[in-house]
């Protein structure tokens, strides 16, 4: 097990995100109940889509108390790869893991559509070389409005820390901000789902290139490498 | 004693639940309502009384769990029981 996928009680999405990293992109992955401990050996961690806790509170609120969460913070410290997809996003921002906080659609409507997205520079990993210019990937929340105060904005703006930005404003977010990144490049958050996106029976397919930039570290580290045949 | 949390958004983070409640308050006739925000009240019992000890205790809850400090703001009332 390389990719550990946390499990909360609502968490919907973590079963694709298992069969998008174990058996799409053949990176081990299992998924890790919230109470339990971080397995020694993840090398990386997907914090999936969901209504974890029922979105009690607000989006992420609880979750962000959850056991496993001081394991998550530990490993997030060490340089430890964190992707954070929809809710998984959300309970990022209220763990204080990235900035920022995401509020209610300005629309009020929950938005389930297929997404065009604009990739900026942000770092070797992602940036439009990686990805090209544009993408699209599913989205589906009612509370993916980001914000953050003028000065937490302009610094993720200076540093390069937005990673995607949507092409055609869904939900009101400040920047036309899809997501961002810490300043360290380890913990990333995203709204767009690219666990969704990865079969040729998907209506798209952009979220293989997303999710590959993603465990790029973790695949250098990969211990056995069978010489190609 | 009866503690009620009132958490509200903040006024400079956009609140749409609130944009779309005034705009149900127009549409039924009341067009000079303004300013809506919609919010949440939480409340609960716990032992003691209202002291800075219990204050600095409420905070705790408050800042982080039942508000979040980057898009809401809170305030307490202590209901001696």
């Amino acid at each position: 097990m390389k990719v550990a996928i946390i499990q909360f009680p609502g968490s919907n999405c973590d079963w694709d995100a298992e069969h998008a990293v174990n058996d799409v992109l053949g990176i081990p992955a299992k998924r890790i109940w919230h109470k339990s401990r971080l397995p020694a050996e993840t090398e990386a961690v997907v914090v999936p889509g969901g209504f974890s806790f029922g979105d009690y509170l607000r989006c992420g609120a609880i979750a962000r108390f959850s056991p496993i969460m001081s394991d998550l913070k530990e490993f997030a410290a060490k340089g430890g790869q964190v992707l954070g997809i929809c809710n998984g996003f959300q309970i990022l921002c209220e763990a204080g893991l990235l900035p920022g906080a995401l509020v209610r659609n300005d629309c009020i409507e929950f938005r389930c559509v297929n997404q065009p997205l604009r990739v900026e520079d942000s770092n070797e990993r992602f940036s439009r070389e990686t990805l090209g210019p544009t993408l699209s990937l599913p989205i589906a929340h009612g509370e993916g409005n980001f914000r953050a105060d003028d000065s937490v904005l302009s610094d993720l703006e200076a540093n390069g820390q937005v990673l995607l930005r949507y092409d055609g404003n869904p939900n009101g977010s400040v920047n036309d901000i899809a997501g961002i990144r810490n300043p360290s490049g380890n913990v990333y958050g995203m709204m767009p789902h690219p666990e969704r996106a990865v079969e040729s029976h998907h209506p798209v397919q952009d979220g293989l290139s997303v999710l590959n930039a993603f465990f790029e570290p973790i695949r250098k580290t990969q211990s056995v490498e069978l010489s190609p045949s | 004693m009866k503690v009620t949390v009132f958490v509200s958004p903040k006024t400079t983070v956009l609140d749409p639940q609130g944009a779309a409640v005034e705009q149900a308050m127009k549409s039924l006739g009341h067009e000079s309502v303004e300013g809506v925000r919609v919010g949440k009240t939480v409340t609960f019992e716990m032992p003691g009384e209202d002291s800075p000890e219990t204050r600095s205790k409420l905070d705790e809850l408050c800042d982080g769990l039942l508000s979040n400090p980057v898009i809401e703001d809170y305030r307490f009332e202590i209901e001696q029981g």
